[in-house]
């Protein structure tokens, strides 16, 4: 187990990352999700050893690994463009740890053919890396990270450079061929979808600090605050004003909402109210009506996107499946609102 | 017409009345031969008769020269001198640059830029200043002996280096320290430290990191770098003219004494064809090199790979090397000024060394005043500005490809990539076997100049003739076909386009390649040495003149003389960096 605790460091020109805390279980797959700018690439570099902290511990089963040299603590990072090494081949990439632990001719030769294997590129040993194409190369920095057996993998954007069908691909295939290496790992992204597909918890990451730590489920369904639900593209949010157990006052009207925390919190408190695009039904069959005038209507493949006006004033997008028969732009809608699409985010606290 | 875009003449024409409809230059052939036949007069012409001179004195084929030379010990021992004294500086240059070039390429410090420009001022340096700038700092009455003296209470100087290997060598690095710094330098700070960094996630220490990593992927630069100085160290001349004395001779050396002082031009043609052969193969594995340094690597923006140094450790690095750059060359540029302005007899600053470049003393008619040098020089100096500016912009133009190869002609393209080592010879050709060739090949019918001030026209703009291509040609190359294929869209013709679009990129490289070229010619010392009519001399030349003199006042002059042509020299560098833009003049 990976414990980092209250890990500190702070940069000539004022940027600090503060005090960040997280534990990663073994043979867990954890994701460092943010903005760019918000810190997760230069936590990444602390936990790697490639830049020494201001302060807090790393602990790796018991053992401070905090001032430990990079190459004597067993991680493999995967950088974001790969950094292999252009005057060596994929056989000489992916053997390069190997060699490091000084591990014998055989051994190597195994080892590197079941990294190959586990990435899917037998027969490429003798390839130039420069030739090779984005996914290939990859793979390869994949298969270099892996064939050492790390403690730790830590991948950098492991997807970002790629063109988006490869991603597509990748993001199913990529945490399978870590589950079977049986790594544990922690990879950093700005994309949620990239996160939410690869992870098994997601820490989201916010000017140098974590805002939020759960699985992909729990911070897409509760947001901790308004900010995060606005950075996971969520941006239906309502004022809200709890009037009895599940149900809630806004300027849409009176609301039902079956979330686990509005039941605990007291009648009269103020909230926010998030409303997830996949909420709305079209036609009156349900307990949240809504009428409202369509203002945008764009075709996105499987879904459209949805514009509606509430008589309120409030703007809300949704997303509506393709199959639906829409009303075009500007003319009045009929909504019902999935009461388990809602939830009720904390006012408080609320730095934007 | 039909549109077949097949070979035969129908496509030919094709081609034709398509380059001629948006034509954006001259005609390539008009353009290309004006300088192909400079170059064929006054570069290839003169080889030839060295050639000639050297296997058929007598109009028959003959080996008899050549076969004296391999015979006689002298020559034999002068080549292995030239050789080995050459390897030792490039060994030497490339260890004192390295930390120097890693320094550059990873930190970012206060006042690096300054050192950075600094330490290029030497590059620009004519050979005969810097001989004398070291002798000025280690000479028997130079700053460090009479510092020592001065210290030690003695009445004898401590050190005597005049005259030996060392001081050649420690020239050497002076010159050539920049270069490997440059080249290493620039190629270092582009290359990805996340390579470096993988190394280390990988397990490597960081000794591994440098032997498997960094220093593979440098290997190339350095490569070249260290071709290059060995190539400049082989063809050192004045350097060693001046320093070595009697003692010491390179192939160059040899050349141009058996030309002034024995007036055996066989013989010196054939010492030529040696030098001619080791500096082409040599030129010939650089240029190859050159390619490899084409390796593709993903080089990273230098804001990306650079920082400031944080830990004591980085900054104690950062500073040794800054220290050991200051010292090594600004300290003989220091005790040149000083000691220029000290009359040795007082010890008090006097602008009388100066005051004597001024006066004719004997006040005869045949006596050239010393500053006559500075005008002769001054004129040489514009006039191959003005020559070698037009024809480099000419072959620039031509060897600049992409801008008309937009349909892909495969012998065009193959005669511009011949063409491209070709403007380059003159740099690898040593000066004094130009300047043998001029006078072997130029003081006859058809072409009889030996006379004519033009020959050191001639002479210098060759030599600079490479730097101006080298500096036109990167900015000629910038312009994105798109943006002269815009402006024509926008309704420019073919004469607004190359004026609006052209012109302005190109305006400031074509400055920067001027003076280069100026400072070339100011310092050109080989070739001028050879073929300078006694009656006007340049600034070179009359330093080395006043060195010949006994007398400390002879002396004197000759550093003044020194410490002028340094400033013009480390102006115009200064003008250099000033308007230089990107890799404009880089090599």
């Amino acid at each position: 187990m990976l414990e980092f605790s209250e890990i500190c460091k702070s940069y000539p020109d004022g940027w600090t990352l503060a005090g960040v805390s997280f534990t990663v279980e073994k043979g867990e797959i954890v994701c460092l999700l943010g903005p760019s700018g918000c810190g997760k690439t230069t936590l990444l570099r602390l936990v790697a050893g490639l830049e020494t902290p201001d302060g807090g511990r790393m602990l790796v089963d018991g053992e401070d690994v905090t001032y430990v040299p990079p190459h004597l603590r067993g991680f493999g990072l995967m950088f974001q463009e790969f950094a292999l090494f252009p005057h060596k081949d994929v056989l000489g990439n992916v053997a390069f740890g190997l060699r490091m632990q000084g591990l014998s001719r055989e051994l190597v030769a195994t080892r590197v053919a079941e990294a190959l294997e586990l990435v899917d590129l037998v027969g490429f040993e003798h390839r130039d890396v420069n030739q090779l194409s984005g996914g290939e190369r990859q793979r390869v920095a994949l298969a270099r990270s892996l064939a050492p057996q790390p403690r730790l993998l830590m991948l950098d954007e492991p997807l970002g450079a790629l063109d988006r069908a490869l991603r597509e691909r990748l993001m199913d295939e990529l945490p399978r061929i870590l589950r079977q290496a049986g790594v544990t790992a922690i990879t950093v992204t700005h994309d949620q979808e990239e996160a939410f597909a690869l992870a098994d918890r997601v820490v989201l990451m916010r000017a140098g600090r974590v805002v939020q730590v759960g699985t992909p489920e729990e911070v897409y369904r509760r947001p901790a605050s308004a900010w995060s639900a606005h950075f996971l593209g969520l941006t239906n949010l309502v004022d809200a004003c709890v009037v009895g157990p599940g149900q809630v006052e806004t300027a849409l009207g009176v609301l039902q909402v079956w979330d686990v925390g509005c039941g605990m919190r007291d009648a009269g408190s103020a909230a926010k109210l998030l409303i997830r695009p996949e909420a709305a039904r079209l036609g009156d069959a349900g307990p949240n009506v809504l009428h409202g005038t369509v203002t945008e209507r764009s075709f996105r493949g499987g879904h459209y996107r949805l514009g509606v006006r509430h008589a309120s004033g409030v703007e809300l997008a949704f997303n509506v499946p393709a199959s639906a028969n829409l009303p075009a732009s500007g003319e009045t809608i009929v909504l019902s609102l999935d009461p388990q699409a809602l939830a009720l985010l904390p006012v408080v606290g609320e730095a934007d | 017409m039909k549109l077949d875009k097949g070979t035969g003449r129908q496509g030919d024409k094709e081609k034709g009345r398509q380059g001629k409809s948006n034509a954006v230059s001259l005609s390539p052939g008009l353009l290309v031969s004006v300088p192909l036949a400079f170059l064929l007069l006054f570069y290839f012409y003169p080889i030839a008769s060295i050639l000639t001179l050297s296997f058929a004195p007598e109009g028959r084929f003959s080996l008899a020269a050549l076969g004296k030379l391999i015979r006689t010990p002298y020559y034999l021992q002068t080549l292995w001198f030239t050789t080995w004294q050459a390897a030792l500086s490039t060994l030497l240059t490339v260890g004192l640059a390295l930390p120097g070039a890693y320094v550059f390429a990873r930190y970012d410090f206060p006042g690096k830029s300054l050192v950075r420009a600094l330490t290029t001022v030497p590059f620009v340096l004519p050979t005969i200043v810097v001989a004398l700038a070291f002798t000025a700092f280690l000479g028997p009455r130079g700053l460090l002996n009479l510092a020592l003296m001065d210290l030690l209470g003695l009445d004898r100087p401590v050190l005597d280096l005049q005259h030996t290997l060392t001081i050649i060598l420690l020239a050497h690095v002076f010159y050539n320290y920049t270069l490997v710094l440059r080249i290493v330098g620039t190629y270092w700070a582009n290359l990805d430290p996340r390579l470096e960094e993988a190394a280390r996630m990988l397990g490597a220490d960081r000794w591994r990191v440098f032997r498997e990593v960094t220093l593979p992927l440098l290997s190339p630069a350095i490569g070249a770098a260290a071709l290059l100085v060995f190539i400049f160290c082989f063809t050192s001349f004045g350097v060693i003219l001046v320093l070595g004395g009697p003692r010491f001779a390179t192939l160059e050396v040899e050349i141009y004494r058996q030309t002034i002082q024995y007036l055996n031009l066989p013989l010196a043609a054939a010492l030529s064809v040696v030098q001619i052969l080791f500096t082409f193969a040599l030129m010939a594995v650089y240029t190859r090199l050159q390619a490899r340094l084409a390796r593709p690597l993903e080089l990273r923006p230098r804001r990306v790979t650079q920082r400031r140094p944080r830990h004591w450790r980085e900054w104690l690095a950062v500073g040794v090397n800054v220290g050991l750059m200051l010292a090594l060359l600004v300290t003989p540029l220091a005790a040149l000024v000083e000691r220029s302005l000290t009359l040795s007899a007082t010890g008090g600053v006097s602008l009388a060394f100066y005051r004597q470049l001024f006066y004719n003393p004997r006040g005869s008619a045949f006596y050239v005043p010393p500053v006559a040098a500075v005008r002769n020089s001054v004129g040489f100096a514009l006039a191959t500005v003005g020559l070698s500016v037009t024809l480099g912009l000419m072959a620039a133009s031509v060897l600049d490809s992409r801008g008309s190869a937009r349909s892909p002609r495969p012998r065009g393209l193959r005669l511009r990539r011949l063409l491209d080592p070709i403007f380059m010879l003159p740099l690898g050709t040593s000066a004094v076997t130009l300047g043998l060739g001029y006078i072997v090949a130029l003081d006859e019918p058809p072409l009889n100049l030996r006379t004519s001030p033009l020959l050191v026209v001639l002479a210098h703009t060759l030599v600079a003739l490479p730097f101006v291509v080298r500096s036109v040609l990167p900015a000629l190359r910038s312009i994105h076909p798109n943006l002269r294929e815009a402006a024509a869209l926008l309704g420019g013709s073919p004469w607004r386009v190359w004026r609006e679009v052209d012109l302005p990129i190109v305006a400031r490289a074509m400055l920067v390649g001027a003076v280069f070229a100026f400072t070339v010619s100011m310092g050109e010392f080989g070739a001028t040495s050879l073929i300078a009519r006694p009656e006007r001399p340049t600034m070179p030349i009359a330093i080395y003149r006043f060195l010949g003199r006994p007398g400390a006042v002879n002396y004197g002059q000759a550093l003044a003389m020194s410490t002028l042509l340094m400033l013009v020299c480390t102006l115009g560098f200064l003008a250099i960096e000033r308007f230089r833009v990107g890799e404009v003049g880089e090599f």
